[in-house]
């Protein structure tokens, strides 16, 4: 039995409605826990006056430089003593889980037990970055609950200015749209950076992330530096009997609305069977007796809403691998940034392919140690210096894949012209 | 006496996924051939090999006690073979070989309080952050303003019976960790920094301080005899991009410090390209501990959406097809100087064109 809890009345309607209530939880903690007594006594607080009150420092484990998020009371009497001592610490540790997050209840009861006796018992799944977060555990306890936690097979995730956890989608494990193993990509890309992921030293954070298909369930093309998100070069595929079905059951309206007139680029055209183009890059597939989809893939631009819509009977081809964007981030300090084209394709099929991918990685993650500034991140650095400096910093040939449009001002420099125009050509007449 | 070993960590990295896998998601991996959703919550995948799962998504608090873990994992147990696992949104998932123990699942779930959904056109999860419960920057808390708002929208969880699917996150402060979505609600400061000068000099590395400006508006100062800084007030975007780190400069503020609500964010790339999240209200008070303001706003944009949506639209997509003036009109929201946007690259989002919907 814990000691008397303190009166939360904010904290306490968090325990009405039909969402599972997290207070409910601490609270069940908090039947065999001071720590969880305390730890409400102090949320409740924050609720009172509307204001946080942990402050950061510095906790760690044996051997790493960062994975522990350290938070420290400013909760303190006029005597500086903390008004709720037995959570005056409240350290969270970052923990890397299997890519796609899957589990075994075994794997999972352990991780409680370990938690139950070290920390607070209170564990996110998951953090933004794709943590196991194990929240609330003393300076005293981390090394203990590190260790049980490393013996199981699990390690330190990433934090500050250091490469940080990563995620991948369901992907291969379960979706029919993925387009390379995403969670053999993770693993391979951030095991062979783990020592910028444990010993914080760039300048600033880096990300990468997974999504096996454009739809990029992983949201990366918006938070991550590297992004890695499938994509495919050959013809979509189809099935007709999927195809049939789905007609059979949807109708013309949703046909016309829902699937052709949503096409960015106007691809796909509904066609009486009997004068559906044949071509190299033409994909076709049969609704009806009568009607069929005619696609012409050079115009596809791998949206993915037709496949959406017709799962199964539309399909990604064969020829899988990844478009890789760089410079995604939030807000600070120049304002939102999205990932654009670094490389339109990487093939990833054979594991000479996901070594390229690893050593794009660990590229990517050398120019940014080398040249950008404290505190800026991947896309702040591309802003900065331009691409193309960019591009020929890590190794990468241009591609009018990278732009959306070509430049609309002469301001530039331009005396290298003819020799520029020299080495495409020889390139081209090389291939 | 020699000293107790110190032991070293173990550098493993990410652990392999394959053992933790379900058997039917290990035997067909990469071999999946479509899926359907036979029921909202559910998911039907079909592999080539003919095998089939089922997939059933249920709603979690994210930050969870081990009580309710341990209670998970003994469903996990009795029904999906000891396997389960967590999507980006903190959904948990339970996937099962046989159609028959859907409905039984369903109801073990039920029975302990985890609500089915999350799938297709649904409001989803919402993606959130720390918040007052362990973040050092939070200008509210996430896991309550996220539990008070998904009792509002439960029943747009289990149902879909949205346009398309709509993702949701809340951010503590304007580093907005959530992330962009259809619709987020993030913390706005209105007010400059309050600087403790008695602890800046001590606590603070004031050179990487006046750095992390983004419009420079702080600069070095002596105060009271002690090196300090000082904040152009007249500049100052009230951003908080100084408080993290130096706490002494105090950017949160109980009264003034507001919520904004921001629309139209989308990842994906299907149909038009991705997306970012554009404001459309703010000044919401930071109304612990259920945020009733917020839940109205959300919610009416939320209804708006659905009436007049059209099936497979996303929230940017609905906007890009009825345009600004007409989301203002149908919400109610007011258009106001404040959301015109005046930082760099702010040209872009002028209307340079004479396309106007009347």
């Amino acid at each position: 039995m814990a000691k008397k809890s303190h009166a939360t009345p904010n904290l306490d309607q968090l325990e009405n409605g039909p969402w599972p209530s997290f207070v409910t939880g601490l609270k069940h903690l908090a039947k065999d826990k001071d720590y969880v007594v305390d730890l409400l006594g102090h949320l409740e607080h924050s609720y009172q006056t509307r204001k946080g009150y942990w402050k950061g420092g510095t906790v760690g484990v044996i051997g790493y430089g960062g994975g522990v998020i350290p938070r420290f009371t400013e909760i303190k009497d006029a005597d500086n003593k903390p008004m709720f001592p037995d959570a005056a610490e409240f350290h969270t540790l970052r923990i890397m889980p299997p890519a796609g997050m899957h589990y075994d209840t075994g794997t999972l009861r352990k991780f409680c037990d370990i938690w139950e006796k070290h920390g607070s018992g209170l564990i996110a799944f998951h953090g933004q970055s794709g943590d196991i977060m194990f929240q609330g555990c003393t300076s005293e306890n981390v090394q203990g609950a590190f260790d049980e936690l490393n013996e199981m097979g699990f390690d330190m995730g990433g934090a500050g200015p250091s490469v940080r956890t990563s995620m991948a989608c369901v992907g291969a494990a379960r979706c029919e749209q993925s387009c390379y193993d995403e969670g053999k990509a993770l693993r391979a890309v951030v095991n062979a950076t783990l020592d910028d992921l444990h010993r914080p030293a760039l300048p600033y954070k880096f990300k990468f992330k997974f999504s096996g298909c454009p739809n990029d369930c992983m949201n990366s093309i918006q938070r991550s530096d590297m992004a890695v998100i499938g994509t495919w070069r050959d013809n979509m595929r189809t099935d007709e009997a999927l195809a049939k079905k789905w007609f059979a059951k949807h109708g013309m309206n949703e046909l016309v609305n829902d699937v052709i007139s949503r096409c960015p680029t106007k691809a796909i055209q509904l066609k009486e069977i009997k004068s559906v183009a044949k071509g190299a890059s033409i994909s076709s597939v049969a609704v009806s007796d009568s009607l069929a989809l005619e696609i012409d893939n050079k115009d596809c631009v791998r949206c993915m809403h037709c496949i959406n819509v017709m799962t199964g009977a539309l399909a990604a081809g064969t020829d899988k691998g990844a478009t890789i964007l760089v410079g995604g981030k939030r807000t600070l300090k120049i304002g939102d940034l999205m990932g654009t084209v670094a490389v339109p394709f990487l093939k990833l099929q054979n594991d000479e392919d996901y070594e390229q991918l690893v050593e794009l990685g660990q590229k990517m993650i050398d120019f940014f140690a080398e040249n950008a500034l404290e505190h800026e991140r991947t896309g702040e650095m591309i802003e900065r210096i331009g691409l193309v400096n960019f591009l020929e910093g890590i190794g990468l040939d241009i591609d009018a894949n990278m732009v959306s449009a070509p430049r609309t001002n002469p301001y530039v420099r331009m005396d290298g012209w003819d020799e520029e125009v020299a080495k495409i050509n020889a390139k081209k007449a090389a291939a | 006496m020699a000293q107790a070993q110190i032991r070293r960590a173990i550098e493993s990295g990410v652990p392999d996924h394959m053992p933790y896998l379900h058997p039917k998601l290990a035997q067909n991996y990469g071999n999946w051939k479509y899926h359907d959703r036979p029921r909202p919550g559910v998911l039907h995948h079909v592999s080539h090999s003919g095998d089939e799962v089922w997939t059933v998504r249920a709603g979690t608090q994210r930050q969870m006690d081990v009580h309710t873990i341990r209670k998970l994992c003994d469903i996990a147990d009795q029904f999906a073979e000891g396997r389960v696992r967590f999507t980006i949104r903190s959904n948990i998932e339970f996937m099962v070989g046989s159609e028959a123990k859907v409905a039984p699942l369903i109801a073990a779930l039920g029975k302990h309080g985890f609500p089915v959904g999350g799938t297709g056109n649904s409001v989803s999860m919402i993606s959130h952050t720390q918040g007052w419960l362990h973040c050092d920057i939070p200008g509210t808390d996430a896991s309550g303003v996220v539990k008070s708002l998904m009792d509002e929208l439960h029943e747009e969880f289990i149902r879909e019976e949205m346009p398309n699917r709509v993702h949701l996150s809340t951010s503590c402060c304007e580093i907005n960790c959530g992330g962009q979505a259809d619709i987020a609600i993030i913390i706005q400061h209105t007010k400059p920094p309050v600087i403790n000068h008695e602890l800046v000099a001590n606590v603070c590395e004031r050179p990487t301080v006046v750095a992390r400006c983004p419009v420079a508006a702080i600069r070095p100062a002596m105060v009271n005899g002690k090196p300090s800084l000082e904040v152009d007030e007249k500049k100052c975007i009230c951003c908080g991009a100084c408080y993290p780190p130096c706490p002494p400069m105090q950017i949160n503020d109980p009264e003034n410090s507001k919520l904004a609500i921001w629309v139209g964010g989308k990842n994906a790339n299907a149909r038009g390209k991705p997306t970012f999240m554009k404001m459309v209200t703010s000044g919401l008070p930071n109304n612990a501990p259920r945020w009733p303001e917020v839940a109205a706003v959300v919610k009416n944009i939320l209804h708006v959406y659905k009436d007049d949506a059209r099936p497979w639209e996303r929230m940017a997509d609905w906007i890009e097809r009825i345009g600004w003036p007409r989301f203002f009109e149908k919400t109610g929201l007011p258009f106001t100087k404040y959301l015109i946007d005046d930082w760099r690259g702010a040209r872009a989002n002028l209307n340079a064109s004479t396309h106007i919907r009347f």
